[in-house]
């Protein structure tokens, strides 16, 4: 069963939609007994860090949610915001992260931008592995992925990044720590690419 | 490396598909979840559905109308019609849409941008001009279906939405719009060269070249197009078509 955690942000129906139509069992979870049988979870998110991580808190998921990711070891999968989420803090809010993986989420530095090279960095992008994951099964080593943000998750712990993308500079656009995974891009949004990538997550 | 995004514009009329010429005689072209679902399998970039309704009949955004089609959109999806506050573009945000686009209320109260940027984040706010030319140089903006002239200018309010935290800007040419003799390059390039964030422009593709030819001569830009997508022929036959992926290649 995987669970999807709606706190009010991310596009929850399309990662339902997708599961559906892959015929994977997966339930929303919008309360703390959702969780019951759950084995993996989705973290979605989309917009301001502060205000994703208010949300979250407000959600009363947050409890259940730390004990399954960090003591029951569950995996976990972050999209986007809910990637950045996972990180220790954001230079795009002044709220902790949830600091699941050893990362900050900075912003794209903008002497380096504007003109050529516009923020936010929207559009398909290549998704460029750096090692062979699970997550990428059956996904073409630079196949692309969308993407819809201004600010990047930046790995303290190298190890941790598994896939990088590139604008303006290189950075992680997928991150794995033991059972923690997150990416920048949005599966949910990328045509057959992220159903593959969304299909691996739920064989993990 | 980041592509340029080719982008069909959906236009929804009496809960049908449309498509105007000059923003005028719109011709009914079909469903709009039908249509949705012919570009899922074509694996468009992005789509845009704007309800040109709405804000001239006064109304809210039909909320379920919205919510049918994010259910079915495998692409990222913008939606642009009557949204007025800030509680409306997060409600629509909520139903399963990447982005709203909104134009009208922008003119009367520009702070608004930043409300919604503040809250939903600039990535989600696309800011729609629909201008048309003025008789002796220049632009106009207009709203309400081009039945309403703003009196302001548009590289200002253009720099000034951007400043305010819109995330993406659409240019959308009446003169051009389904006129299919390609886009208006002048007014593009006048509009980039005042933006560092996405462009998306819009009205007078007739043929893929005329996307390729602004990708080439722009660079990273948002093409989008409605009766290059929807028609075919000289006699303009409803038929949904899009750039393969080898297509799409030949044009970047």
């Amino acid at each position: 069963m995987i669970g999807i955690v709606d706190y009010g942000i991310g596009n929850i129906k399309a990662f339902s939609n997708i599961y559906k139509q892959l015929d994977i069992p997966h339930r929303i979870i919008t309360s703390k007994k959702h969780f019951k049988d759950v084995e993996k979870i989705i973290l979605p998110g989309v917009g301001a860090f502060d205000h994703a991580m208010i949300r979250l808190g407000e959600s009363g998921l947050l409890e259940t949610l730390n004990d399954l990711v960090l003591n029951k070891k569950k995996p976990v999968l972050g999209i986007c915001v809910g990637m950045q989420m996972m990180a220790k803090s954001s230079e795009e809010g002044v709220l902790s992260g949830l600091g699941w993986i050893e990362a900050t989420v900075n912003k794209f530095n903008k002497e380096k931008f504007g003109g050529d090279k516009p923020l936010p960095h929207m559009g398909w992008n290549s998704v460029n592995q750096i090692a062979s994951n699970p997550l990428f099964k059956d996904i073409n080593v630079n196949a692309r992925f969308y993407f819809l943000h201004s600010y990047y998750f930046k790995s303290i712990n190298k190890e941790n990044s598994i896939a990088f993308a590139e604008y303006g500079d290189q950075f992680t656009c997928a991150t794995n720590q033991d059972n923690i995974f997150g990416v920048q891009f949005h599966p949910e949004k990328s045509h057959h690419n992220g159903m593959q990538l969304l299909k691996n997550f739920s064989n993990l | 490396m980041l592509y340029p995004r080719i982008i069909p514009c959906l236009l929804i009329h009496n809960k049908g598909l449309v498509k105007t010429v000059k923003f005028k005689d719109s011709k009914y072209v079909g469903d709009p979840i039908n249509a949705v679902k012919i570009f899922n399998e074509k694996e468009v970039d992005e789509l845009i559905i704007l309800d040109i309704d709405a804000t001239v009949e006064n109304r809210e955004p039909d909320y379920k109308m919205i919510e049918n089609l994010a259910n079915e959109c495998r692409m990222p999806l913008c939606y642009g019609g009557g949204i007025k506050t800030t509680a409306q573009a997060q409600k629509i945000l909520s139903l399963g849409v990447e982005k709203i686009a909104i134009s009208s209320v922008v003119f009367d109260n520009p702070e608004l941008i930043k409300e919604i940027s503040t809250k939903v984040g600039s990535q989600s706010v696309v800011v729609v001009f629909d201008v048309r030319k003025k008789l002796f140089g220049g632009y106009d903006i207009h709203t309400h279906n081009a039945k309403n002239k703003i009196k302001q200018d548009l590289l200002e309010l253009v720099e000034r939405v951007q400043n305010l935290g819109a995330g993406e800007i659409i240019i959308n040419s009446i003169d051009n719009d389904g006129v299919m003799k390609g886009y208006d390059l002048d007014l593009i390039g006048k509009v980039k060269n005042k933006l560092n964030i996405p462009m998306t422009v819009l009205g007078g593709a007739g043929t893929l070249k005329d996307i390729g030819g602004t990708i080439e001569k722009f660079g990273i830009i948002g093409c989008a197009a409605g009766s290059l997508f929807v028609f075919k022929g000289k006699y303009k036959a409803v038929l949904i078509s899009y750039p393969n992926v080898e297509g799409k290649q030949k044009l970047f």
